[in-house]
């Protein structure tokens, strides 16, 4: 049975939508988790030399120990937003003749292969060597590092009850931020002092090996929970249903001031709103705004005018870029529809071009405190407005026609590379790096004035030819028409 | 109203398309039986200009629908769900399909108001998108939103399919009326031949992508597809 299970998920691994994609994103992918791979083995690696160096008179494991708690907060936040328990890819075994027992231990298994408990390893294991190496009693670094990975297992099935806990409530994040906000407040202000119990618990599983099964325990007690839990919700009814949200439907009257594109910006608005991949780029432009408050303040960066139109551009653009990579990919699912229904593809177009437009006006406007940091950077600010508008739209309009990659609207926002191909990273070149080349050229050729007043130009032609530059991305478009609705079809 | 020629769809050497001459006349209720693969949804796609035929063409109205684009006012068509817009409710899917074909609100919902036992209750004040409602439903929205703004020409792939029993028997009153008292043509494919010849005038059966049967309902057609499909 456990063989099966094993070669079914390994089937599933390989042939998995992520694993099956374009090997731009499978690097990207790899690189990042090559990454936190890296920096937890070197924080394994530099953790009792590092607190060695910093705390002389401390022993460096007392040290650990005693924030064990505050990983333990992070790490449960962390797993709430990012880990969910893999329930409804067992649908398929509930008809099967297999006891619900074996399935609620095929899922709860299998999350405990999750990367999240790997991730943990990568220090604890370099952080015990070390240990080992300056001569520590083996045996009991190894019970140590044992009870370490224990914890790591208890967090990750104590994140699931967690989870179907507040699965219920409607801002299901509430409870956890409760949960450990609480509890930190709680452990901060020396009410109880949790570090300091957690921190003795550890120290005492260290001098006296036997305590971990404490852990042991407790780890079961949480698996037994869990299954207990899994086994009520294994029906279709229960924890397999799909969550149906009711509507708050509004008619979005004010778009009639737009004329003939109000029935596409009401979809496109609809659009934004009410799936969740798009809702995040809404975010995104949160981080957009704030984006110049990394820069701004390092007066490193004071002294290097030129940089301030990449963040205009980027700031003003964070949406236009967000958004219009993936034009006309949105509207994949239903581009059938569009294309036998009587409309005409400008107006279409038209509507994206006007939002993205208005969302570097409103970020622009949003962005005028930048002035603080001096009248440079918004005079800069306002050169890559004016620029995005005139010149980065119609490009990323333009880069549009080459999509070919469908995007699954009821797909999860986070770490979602649906719909990316080599066009999407191809297109930051002339979006971010471009003007930044043109704007740094004649920043140094002629002065600050002139190469802001050049950008300005550049997006002021761009805004006049623009019924010119719309046809010609509109014939773009109709050329690519089947072979947009032949790629759209398929599951990539 | 629609003249199919020479018409014929290859992908690599395969060939899944081949009709010499199909001429559909207006106001017909036309159904297009066949097994899986035989065709039917090709030829629909090739109809609403979704895909490039490899030879011949289709006029509908004396116009090439892969050169004009002028046929999409008369043209309504639901073939799957990738029809609908999932993020919608039905209400505003109906509005947003009625905007495009310049109805306002009002002929809408004086349009939708006429299906209301079509819906069963199903459908309208759901307060749900559509990707949240049951196949059948989803349907029954995709159906009635073709026949929004006075179409002449409604195509539907396969529209009896997930329907329950009550609802295949009000849509079957719905094609014929279109057809008979309305002047609309109608084409639609099916799986289910009771279905098909109760509805239609006239009954094409199409096998791996060529015309092999061409009837005019009677009663006798019914056996005459059975017999057919039997073999």
């Amino acid at each position: 049975m456990i063989k099966l299970f094993l070669s079914l998920e390994w089937k599933s691994f390989l042939r998995s939508a992520s694993f099956g994609k374009s090997l731009g994103i499978k690097i990207f992918m790899g690189f990042l988790s090559l990454y936190f791979i890296g920096v937890f083995l070197i924080m394994g690696i530099a953790l009792y030399p590092g607190l060695k160096k910093a705390f002389p008179d401390n022993d460096p494991l007392l040290i650990v120990n005693s924030i064990i708690f505050y990983w333990i907060l992070a790490d449960l936040v962390l797993r709430f937003f990012f880990q969910k328990l893999p329930v409804m890819s067992v649908k398929p075994l509930l008809i099967l003749p297999i006891k619900r027992r074996n399935v609620v231990n095929f899922v709860l298994g299998k999350s405990a292969l999750s990367f999240f408990n790997f991730l943990p390893l990568f220090a604890i294991f370099p952080f015990g060597i070390t240990l080992i190496l300056k001569d520590y009693p083996t045996g009991s670094v190894l019970v140590w590092m044992l009870a370490l990975i224990l914890v790591t297992l208890i967090i990750n099935f104590l994140n699931f009850i967690l989870e179907s806990f507040s699965a219920e409530t409607e801002l299901s994040f509430l409870p956890i931020i409760l949960l450990t906000g609480g509890l930190y407040a709680l452990n901060h202000f020396n009410i109880i002092s949790f570090n300091e119990i957690i921190g003795q618990g550890f120290n005492a599983i260290y001098q006296s090996p036997m305590l971990v099964l404490v852990l042991v325990l407790l780890l079961l007690v949480m698996y037994w929970f869990n299954s207990k839990l899994l086994k009520q919700k294994l029906f279709l009814d229960s924890g397999l249903k799909t969550i149906v949200k009711e509507v708050n439907a509004s008619n979005l009257e004010w778009t009639k001031n737009f004329g003939d594109i109000a029935p596409f910006m009401k979809l496109d608005l609809k659009l934004i709103w009410r799936n969740k991949r798009t809702k995040s780029s809404v975010w995104m432009l949160v981080i957009g705004l704030l984006y110049g408050l990394f820069f701004y303040p390092q007066p490193v960066y004071q002294n290097m005018p030129w940089f301030f139109v990449f963040i205009g551009v980027f700031s003003t653009g964070i949406f236009l870029i967000n958004f219009g990579q993936f034009i006309p990919a949105w509207d994949s699912g239903y581009y059938k529809l569009l294309m036998s229904q009587n409309i005409k593809y400008e107006q279409y177009l038209k509507s994206k071009f006007t939002l993205m437009a208005l969302s570097v006006v409103i970020l622009f406007v949003l962005g005028i405190p930048y002035v603080f940091f001096g009248w440079k950077i918004l005079l800069a600010h306002f050169a890559a407005a004016i620029y995005n508008v005139g010149v980065n739209t119609h490009v990323i309009l333009y880069g549009g026609s080459f999509n070919r990659k469908k995007i699954d609207l009821s797909q999860k926002a986070a770490f979602n590379y649906q719909g990316t191909g080599a066009v999407q990273w191809l297109i930051g070149i002339p979006l971010l790096i471009l003007p930044m080349g043109i704007f740094a050229l004649f920043y140094f050729l002629i002065g600050f004035e002139i190469a802001c007043l050049i950008m300005a130009v550049l997006g002021v032609i761009g805004i006049v030819f623009h019924q010119k530059l719309m046809k010609s991305i509109t014939t773009k478009y109709l050329e690519s028409k089947y072979k947009m609705i032949d790629a759209f079809d398929q599951n990539n | 109203m629609i003249t199919t020629s020479n018409l014929s769809k290859k992908y690599g050497g395969n060939q899944v398309l081949n009709i010499q001459s199909l001429e559909i006349p207006k106001g017909q209720s036309f159904g297009l039986v066949g097994n899986n693969g035989a065709g039917k949804t090709t030829y629909f796609s090739l109809l609403l200009d979704l895909i490039q035929p490899t030879t011949g063409h289709i006029q509908s109205n004396n116009i090439q629908v892969n050169k004009s684009e002028d046929w999409k006012p008369f043209t309504a068509a639901f073939i799957d769900e990738s029809f609908l817009i999932g993020y919608l409710t039905a209400e505003e899917y109906f509005y947003f399909i009625g905007e495009l074909r310049g109805q306002n609100k009002a002929d809408v919902d004086k349009l939708v108001a006429q299906f209301e036992d079509f819906f069963h209750g199903e459908i309208l004040g759901q307060k749900k998108f559509l990707r949240d409602l049951s196949k059948g439903n989803q349907k029954k929205a995709g159906i009635v939103a073709a026949l929004i703004g006075n179409p002449e020409v409604i195509i539907l792939d396969e529209p009896f399919a997930n329907l329950d029993p009550t609802t295949q028997i009000r849509l079957k009153g719905i094609i014929k009326d279109l057809a008979e008292k309305q002047g609309v043509t109608v084409l639609i494919s099916s799986h289910d031949l009771m279905h098909v010849t109760d509805v239609c005038e006239r009954i094409v059966v199409l096998e791996k992508g060529e015309v092999v049967k061409d009837l005019k309902t009677s009663e006798a057609t019914l056996k005459e597809l059975e017999a057919h499909f039997s073999n």
